[in-house]
């Protein structure tokens, strides 16, 4: 059922390998096949202990007050944590990276943004004693309108969900509420076009639903470090936050893990560890925090609901003369990871196809659910979704094959991409060749012969082709200045300014020939000059 | 309070004391040790904890441990024969039948189940044995995969 | 009532790695005393395979079986830095970092196997089998162990490697959305074959055949891997997947997996699936990476075999038989696009 076509760029491949290309066995396989593997909880401590935290029942609401005098009296209640101890309790994933201004609780104290949302945590000598301690937790809530809709969300009057972004959006370079692409006159393409087709496409929220569950067992070590076995996606950037929220130094926690029960993108938000940690510290005890599958499935971050809207200027003969998308991301009641989601997609506006007028306005929108995270295609699935959809529709329009219709559009080797890079490596063309062949479905001979490596060019995209060098748009203005950030929260990922920039030399061996493309560009002129910045040192352009 | 229960785990006698209402997935990893059989889901529905009581395939999760008591476990832990692997296991690395592995154990129970009852199923009945364990990574095709060989190899010896 | 097919195609592309704050990982490779190496990270396998993509390209460079590589992951003391297993980037940028720290070591090693030959290290060349020799002359040849064993007793030389990728952040400009946000692309087309049942509303995907160009295939079961369960997972959240049913209204919240819907081992159909390699110029052997690209060309596939069955545009995902039936029940009639009314 998988076969390759080895035929095809063969000229631009060394297939003279040894071990690349093999089809080795896993290194981990054995140890899956006879459930030796060892996933996080699959080491055990002596007097384990067992965080449960309880969550908002309500969507938006105030939190009059808190009761946890019979809980804290309750059999096997080790400590009660409330928001008061989480020693830095407001953080954005991103902050990291410098990228957001901090907008979570790690425990809500006084406002609850969606339901589910954790309120306060017991410690207890096992999930049941915990689970029947938090039953007997009383607190009362003042209900608050809440909004669950992206586009109610935006209207002027509606309630605010997040406090550090009131408008219920988030910032972009401290000014905008929203990614801009503008390449091109989308106005004067559409008054070109022949067609115009437009539509709304409503993605889904998705349960990344791995077998295993989020989860962590933080262990005091000798020489007052934490041991903490975990689940993440990846490793530093939650030990970074955990140690972030604990207000400890990193090189006080030790985190193991990389042998994770499936995660698509639903174990990076570090849900549990910097809770677990913090109940260790308090309790001087071994403690898990493990969410059950109710939990992931309704609290744990899921795939961010999207809606699109787009609208396509058409030429009779087929091609698109003009794309336009207006996109709201529903990142729930906190940033997390949407705020790149929204960059991520602006990128891959108008997809994989050549149009020479495009403009888009993508949104990160605060509502009152549960925020959203990245998962498998982040930022990209429910772009292609709609955008798909939506060739469909230019196809039957113009009346031509959809594939054929796709074809005509698709970019090519030294076409001008709308976020103006120059397209390379591109192999859309041969997929679409390969594919119908498979499947019988016919293509007429001039779409047989096409490739990638010819005909793409600038003038394709309505670029003069300036001997291959961008001198488009803000190329030729001043560098743009560094977004404002009045109160740097670096953590991690601090490193002394390079001299000279960091790129490894490409790693492929010489092709055996040389690959026929006219459009063959001088190494690295694609990416621009690095240029300096006060923050991240070397930039690529 | 605690109860005494005794259970053949594996083909060893087991006897430990167990909370009232514990279920059989958490006595099997927390007091027994035997870390190969999996939690997913604790409501049921995943079927990673899948065990066999008495040749049976059972979700380890939803069963009380003292309902265990005087029966046959069996667990993934106990599926290799010294140092040579069950046709299941050898089948499952040869099809690259698992991911992130973490359903693998309750698969290769559920199978097992199967091939104990039925040493020759169609697709069909694979599909039927499986499909009450949720694999999120493989797309089931390599599992079903896997599970036809050994049930092929044994086709072969009989013929 | 009756069942009618279609078919539908959808093209994709997709970025490698992320454009956030700058993306790098970084790897150690040293050898032990007797000539086996371990490559130290602290990258993730989340089932990926992470683990053993990262072997294999550490062995080609070393030039020594596969088996004479451990990859240890992931542990905060003794792993480097990496950025996390998302955004396709493992492949590309902790292979790019295995594969700079694993030609250092492999300088090392060629530097004492010289010393012990008594000849210049460039006229050396590794055999792939666990040996060094002459370059045309390969009776004159030393085992990666002896070399190993040299290095450590004899010459005091550490044959060890650090490696790191960066792929530095690019600017993204406010007003046009100029940026570089990613150095490489995978590419696929999907054509899905469905078949539609008009009284129940229910979508059957029967069929799936695909190219995919990712690259370099490392593992091309690894790839397989991530295509199959990927196209699945693609299915999955064009047909039945949601944790609220009713979004935006957040009621009828899934809680467990007999309310959040899959499709089971019963469910899959066959899929063909062709493999393109176009090599990334950036890319470790010139590999992209297949991981989360190939779910999304399944979704508007399958909803544009809809139309093409019985000639209604489901905009919303999942496509769930309510969706399908209400759309039906709106254009008054199931049947190929343009033939009804």
């Amino acid at each position: 059922m998988l076969e390759f076509r080895k035929d095809i760029f063969a000229d631009e491949r060394d297939d003279s390998l040894v071990e690349i290309g093999q089809p080795t066995a896993r290194q981990d396989i054995l140890g899956h096949v006879t459930g030796t593997s060892p996933y996080y909880d699959d080491h055990r401590f002596a007097n384990l202990l067992h965080l449960k935290i309880l969550r908002s029942p309500h969507a938006h609401a105030r939190i009059r007050s808190i009761d946890d005098s019979v809980a804290a009296r309750a059999p096997g209640v080790k400590r009660i944590i409330r928001a008061a101890d989480v020693p830095v309790n407001l953080n954005t994933l991103l902050s990291l990276i410098q990228f957001g201004k901090d907008d979570e609780p790690s425990l809500a104290s006084d406002v609850v943004r969606y339901k589910g949302e954790p309120i306060l945590g017991i410690v207890a000598t096992s999930e049941r004693a915990a689970l029947e301690a938090l039953a007997l937790v009383r607190v009362s809530y003042d209900q608050l309108p809440a909004v669950l809709d992206v586009e109610e969300a935006i209207k002027a009057g509606a309630p605010s969900v997040n406090a550090t972004y009131p408008k219920n959006t988030f910032e972009y370079y401290g000014k905008y509420d929203h990614q801009k692409l503008r390449f091109g006159d989308v106005e004067a393409g559409f008054r070109q076009a022949d067609i115009v087709i437009e539509d709304r496409y409503q993605m889904s929220p998705i349960e990344h639903a791995p077998t295993e569950t989020n989860g962590s067992i933080t262990v005091p070590d000798t020489n007052g470090r934490y041991i903490v076995y975990t689940s993440t996606q990846a490793l530093f950037f939650s030990l970074d936050t955990a140690a972030k929220i604990n207000a400890v130094q990193s090189n006080q926690l030790h985190f193991i893990g990389g042998t994770v029960g499936g995660g698509f993108g639903g174990k990076v938000d570090t849900l549990t560890e910097p809770l677990c940690i913090l109940a260790a510290r308090l309790t001087g005890a071994p403690v898990r925090y493990r969410l059950s599958r109710h939990e992931e499935m309704q609290f744990g971050s899921p795939r961010g609901a999207e809606r699109i809207y787009v609208k396509d200027g058409l030429a009779k003969d087929g091609r698109i003369v003009a794309r336009s998308v207006r996109a709201y991301f529903d990142s729930g009641a906190y940033t997390r990871l949407s705020s790149y989601a929204v960059v991520k997609c602006v990128a891959h506006i108008p997809g994989p196809y050549t149009i020479p007028n495009v403009h888009a306005d993508v949104y990160c929108v605060f509502t009152n659910r549960t925020p959203a995270t990245a998962m498998r295609g982040f930022g990209v699935t429910a772009l292609d979704f709609a955008l798909e959809c939506q060739m469909d529709k230019g196809a039957v329009a113009v009346g031509m094959d959809p594939l054929e219709f796709r074809m005509l559009n698709m970019y090519r080797d030294g076409d001008m991409k709308a976020h103006r890079r120059e397209a390379k490596n591109c192999a859309l063309i041969e997929c679409a060749q390969v594919a119908a062949e498979k499947a019988n479905w016919p293509l007429r001979d001039e779409f047989r012969r096409m490739s990638s490596r010819q005909g793409g060019s600038h003038e394709r995209a309505g670029v003069a082709d300036r001997s291959r060098t961008p001198q488009l748009a803000s190329a030729a203005k001043p560098a743009p200045s560094t977004p404002p950030s009045p109160v740097p929260q670096r953590v991690a990922y601090e490193r002394p300014t390079p001299a000279a920039p960091t790129r490894t030399a490409p790693p492929s061996p010489p092709p055996r020939s040389a690959p026929p493309s006219p459009a063959a560009s001088p190494a690295g002129s694609t990416h621009g000059a690095p240029r300096f910045s006060s923050v991240f040192g070397t930039r690529r352009r | 309070m605690k109860t005494p229960i005794q259970f053949h785990l594996n083909g060893e006698a087991v006897a430990t004391f167990v909370e009232s209402g514990a279920n059989l997935l958490d006595t099997l990893r927390e007091t027994v040790g035997d870390l190969s059989v999996k939690g997913g889901c604790w409501q049921g529905t995943c079927g990673t904890c899948t065990v066999l009581i008495d040749g049976v395939p059972r979700l380890s999760c939803v069963t009380l441990a003292e309902a265990c008591a005087g029966k046959s476990v069996e667990t993934t832990a106990g599926l290799r024969r010294g140092a040579d692997l069950h046709p299941l296991q050898q089948a499952f690395m040869d099809r690259f039948a698992a991911q992130c592995g973490y359903c693998t154990p309750g698969m290769l129970m559920a199978a097992k189940a199967l091939l104990d009852r039925n040493p020759n199923p169609t697709r069909a009945e694979v599909i039927d044995a499986l499909c009450g364990n949720i694999c999120r990574c493989t797309g089931y095709e390599p599992i079903i995969q896997a599970v036809m060989d050994v049930a092929g190899s044994d086709n072969r010896r009989r013929a | 009532m009756a069942k009618h097919r279609g078919r539908g195609v959808a093209t994709i592309n997709y970025p490698i790695g992320m454009n956030l704050g700058g993306d790098p990982s970084q790897a150690l490779v040293h050898s032990n005393p007797t000539g086996k190496f371990t490559v130290a990270l602290s990258s993730i396998d989340l089932g990926q395979g992470m683990k053993s993509v990262t072997r294999q390209i550490c062995a080609e460079t070393l030039g020594v079986p596969v088996e004479d590589v451990y990859v240890d992951t992931a542990d905060s003391d003794t792993g480097p830095h990496c950025m996390g297993s998302f955004a396709s980037r493992g492949t590309h940028r902790v292979g790019n970092a295995v594969m700079t720290a694993a030609r250092e070591a492999r300088a090392v090693m060629l530097e004492a196997a010289a010393e012990e030959l008594e000849v210049d290290p460039g006229d050396l060349e590794t055999d792939g089998k666990g040996s060094i020799r002459v370059k045309g002359a390969p009776h004159r040849s030393i085992s990666v162990r002896d070399v190993a064993i040299a290095a450590q007793f004899r010459q005091g030389k550490t044959i060890s490697g650090r490696g790191i990728f960066l792929v530095p952040l690019s600017d993204v400009d406010p007003e046009t959305g100029e940026m570089s946000p990613a150095t490489c692309y995978a590419h696929a087309c999907l054509i899905a074959e469905v078949e539609v049942d008009d009284e129940t509303g229910e979508v059957t995907v029967l069929k799936m055949t695909s190219a995919y160009e990712i690259g370099r295939a490392i593992n091309p079961k690894l790839v397989e891997q991530q295509l199959v369960g990927g196209s699945w997972m693609g299915m999955s959240h064009a047909l039945y997947e949601t944790p609220e049913p009713y979004y935006p209204n957040t009621r009828d919240g899934a809680r467990d997996f007999n309310e959040y819907l899959m499709p089971g081992p019963g469910d899959i159909c066959p899929h063909d699936i062709v493999v393109l390699e176009r090599p990334a110029p950036d890319g470790p052997f010139g590999a992209k990476g297949p991981g989360e690209m190939c779910a999304n060309p399944v979704l508007p596939a399958v909803a544009n075999a809809v139309f093409n069955a019985v000639g209604v545009r489901i905009n919303e995902l999942p496509m769930t038989p309510e969706r399908v039936l209400r759309a039906l029940k709106e254009r008054g009639a199931a049947g190929p696009p343009g033939r009804t009314r």
